[in-house]
């Protein structure tokens, strides 16, 4: 091998330059490009739906307070994990998700199908003080979640960005955002089916216990029993006709 | 005469051009101070408008002092002596907030049930610290010595690599403040919100611009090998960096932004960036460091000049490729995991190729690791590196990620990396570089070079074999069966069998806190001007030039 030829790009910086460009693109494009058209990645599954106002604010709260960092979102196929959380994650589960939340670290456990798993009272003492109700928890306690006013001034130009982005949220359900948020937590409210039939599956109720006002609590609660209820595995089979 | 005159016009205009820049940027900085939606946005309009407020200022003095011819020979050493001083300050920022969450996953009473002081705001602080602002500033400060001597050239640009070094820190200081306000988009090692990516980005072209103008104007014919890792980082890093946080912000003037990637998508392009900021940032601009720093401390060539070449390109090359290692068994197909997981096991080949060229550059110098402390951190960063890219393809095996994910064995791995590699070639690279840019005789105190070299070398040992036993114990506890088929632990019964190895790893992380304290009080002792207590004992090598003894023919 003649190795003098090496310098051709030792001696110009351009065509090192464009050297190392080639070399460093090929292998994300190889892997990243296939995954925006194969079926496996872009299916959709029945039952999934975009976040309801609510639920969204309580995921942008999971993302502020960096809850990823120790949970993640993601089970594995395998025995163990499908055992302890439920059926293996399905990529058509995260498809709304703006960013992903399928974390790295498994300080506390996966949530990905937390929903329902425990009552609201439940999350809301583990929220306030995590060791009141799990002793042995090295979870940071959230006091103060309760005590905030949730901020939802901007909730439609939420709906409306990540609509730009794909999620198909209708001209109906931006238009009603705020109100929609305010349903939700309102199970009285008399337009209360129409929210439920522009979500499906959607819990509404106090989720916090304080009726007087929404609370950052209410949201983060929203959301955590709403993870992993969308797909129906009673009914879901991973090799027939999925699409809705 | 000409000549002259033109030159003192083109540093008239770059500094109007500084100037008006400077002005505008204060002046995108007052509207967001203004208009700023929440008030964290107004908060960080304020910063804004204060630093470039500051550098308009004192551009401006500059411009009326101008009538006084001014020299510029030489090289431009004034920014890097400014780039060593905040990568010992950052690092001692992050490896004290690092050893705090350690204390709270131990101890989570010391979370302090207090937004700003919870574990989930203060790591992503850690994280950026240590890599983004002590690693960062090492390579940015490296890479401009290093590109300067190997060209034998001063630096491109007259502003600009001000700019870099002052820009980068605000982008620290933005993306800092932002996390303890709950400012982030979530995906890890990125976390930073689309304002400060922006400026990010725009910090990051003119460091390309100086680095790729001063390998121009080079007087070399050859561009040195160190600075092919310095490029390919730079460019490659730009490439990550710009594609990975392509997001739509909600408003202008908010800080919250959507990523435009979802699920399966975002998953894979967040570890194709995450994966090669180590590959790029921790591995290819720390190999820079390496191929000049250990030749010259140990005042012997490059092992190999071909394993170099072999070594270069194949690292860049395979890198790219292992970013689907960290989502095996998830979502993402199976052949884009397998891909992932054969380019990693591949990588370790260059990995180790890289480890022993850097390593038989000791070759006839073996007796330096006992006589000189500086020379043994650079080597044993080396040692470090082979081992963590040995760990690092054997976890990128499925069924052993199968495993070791999502426990603390990756954490160990990567501190393995990040302390014993990356900590410690930065930190020979200080000891080498603040005696020669601040024209000293030697280091203050190589006593304490000894110290801090086994103080955090004791560090390092107990934090990764604390995270092994907690790591290995954790994943096997998770997948435990009883004799009737059921899951043997409940997952809080896992928790609670971490809690003496996250005490260790605190304790260790303690130990290396310690050590980089003892190399901030020896490097400010030697930029006071302090007389060395121990000259005689350092190498010829360890004095600025000017001062180095010729040796006898």
């Amino acid at each position: 091998m003649d190795w003098s030829k090496h310098k051709i790009l030792e001696k110009s910086s351009i065509l090192l330059l464009i050297g190392i460009l080639i070399t460093v693109a090929i292998g994300g494009l190889v892997e990243i490009a296939p995954l925006f058209w194969l079926s496996s990645t872009i299916e959709q599954v029945k039952g999934m739906r975009p976040y309801t106002p609510l639920e969204l604010a309580g995921r942008d709260i999971y993302v502020r307070e960096g809850c990823y960092l120790c949970h993640s979102q993601m089970v594995r196929s395998l025995r163990d994990e499908v055992e302890r959380y439920g059926h293996y994650s399905l990529a058509a589960e995260s498809m709304y998700d703006h960013p992903f939340q399928w974390g790295s670290k498994r300080t506390g456990p996966d949530l990905a199908r937390v929903g329902g798993k425990y009552s609201d009272e439940w999350h809301v003492a583990h929220m306030t003080d995590p060791r009141a109700v799990v002793p042995e928890s090295v979870m940071p306690g959230y006091p103060f979640l309760g005590k905030r006013a949730l901020d939802y001034s901007d909730i439609a130009e939420r709906l409306r960005v990540l609509r730009f982005e794909g999620v198909p949220y209708t001209d109906g359900m931006i238009a009603d955002a705020k109100a929609d948020l305010e349903r939700q937590v309102d199970p009285n409210a008399e337009a209360i089916k129409e929210f439920l039939a522009r979500y499906p599956k959607a819990q509404a109720r106090q989720f916090d216990g304080d009726p007087s006002f929404v609370s950052e609590l209410d949201a983060l609660v929203a959301y955590l029993q709403m993870l992993g209820t969308l797909v129906d595995f009673a009914t879901f089979d991973a090799a027939g006709p999925n699409l809705r | 005469m000409a000549a002259l005159l033109e030159r003192e016009e083109w540093k008239a205009f770059s500094d109007f051009m500084a100037l008006v820049a400077s002005g505008l940027l204060a002046l995108v900085g007052l509207i967001l101070a203004l208009a700023g939606k929440e008030p964290v946005m107004k908060f960080h309009g304020c910063l804004l408008l204060g630093a470039a407020g500051l550098a308009f200022l004192y551009i401006l003095t500059q411009m009326i002092k101008w009538s006084e011819p001014r020299t510029e020979a030489g090289y431009a050493d004034g920014v890097i002596r400014a780039g060593v001083i905040a990568t010992v300050f950052w690092g001692l920022a992050g490896f004290l907030v690092g050893d705090i969450i350690a204390w709270q996953l131990a101890f989570p009473a010391l979370n302090l049930d207090l937004p700003w002081t919870s574990f989930g705001r203060l790591r992503p602080l850690h994280t950026s610290a240590v890599i983004f602002a002590f690693g960062g500033n090492a390579l940015i400060a490296t890479s401009l010595y290093v590109v300067q001597r190997t060209s034998r050239a001063r630096l491109a640009g007259r502003w600009s690599p001000w700019f870099v070094f002052w820009g980068y820190q605000l982008f620290i200081v933005l993306a800092a403040t932002g996390y303890l306000l709950g400012v982030t988009q979530s995906k890890e090692y990125a976390e930073p919100e689309w304002y400060v990516d922006l400026w990010l980005t725009a910090v990051w072209v003119v460091y390309f611009l100086v680095f790729i103008g001063t390998l121009a104007r080079r007087r070399e014919p050859h561009i040195y090998v160190a600075n092919w890792f310095y490029l390919a980082f730079i460019v490659t890093v730009a490439m990550l960096h710009i594609v990975n946080n392509l997001a739509v912000p909600i408003s202008l003037l908010g800080s919250k932004s959507y990523v435009i990637y979802s699920g399966v998508q975002d998953a894979m392009t967040q570890w194709w960036y995450g994966h090669n900021a180590v590959g790029f940032f921790l591995t290819a601009g720390f190999l820079g460091m390496m191929y000049y720093f250990v030749p010259k401390r140990a005042e012997r060539p490059i092992y190999s000049y071909r394993l170099s070449i072999v070594h270069f390109w194949s690292l860049i090359f395979l890198y790219i490729w292992a970013g689907p290692h960290h989502l095996h068994y998830t979502a993402l197909p199976d052949w884009a995991q397998t891909l992932g997981m054969t380019f990693s096991i591949m990588l370790w080949m260059p990995s180790w190729g890289g480890m022993i060229n850097g390593l038989m550059t000791l070759s006839g110098a073996w007796d330096k690791l006992r006589t000189d402390p500086v020379i043994r951190l650079l080597v044993v960063a080396v040692a470090f590196y082979g081992m963590s890219t040995f760990e690092g393809p054997l976890m990128s095996i499925k069924s052993v990620n199968a495993l070791s994910h999502y426990t603390d064995w990756t954490i160990g791995h990567v501190h393995s990396g990040a302390l014993g590699w990356v900590a410690f070639i930065t930190f020979g690279a200080v000891y080498c570089l603040v005696p020669w840019l601040w024209h000293r005789k030697a280091l203050y105190s190589q006593r304490l070079v000894e110290w801090h070299f086994w103080i955090s070398t004791l560090g390092i040992l107990l934090y990764i074999t604390a995270m092994w036993v907690s790591g290995i114990l954790q994943g096997l506890m998770w997948r435990a069966y009883d004799s009737l088929g059921f899951l043997e632990y409940s997952f809080v019964e896992t928790v609670e069998a971490m809690h003496p190895f996250y005490v260790i790893r605190a304790i260790g992380g303690l130990l290396f806190l310690i050590g980089a304290l003892l190399m901030a009080y020896n490097v400010w002792r030697t930029i006071r001007g302090d007389e060395p207590v121990d000259a005689a004992e350092q190498p010829r090598i360890a004095a600025a030039p000017e001062f180095r003894p010729v040796p006898a023919e």
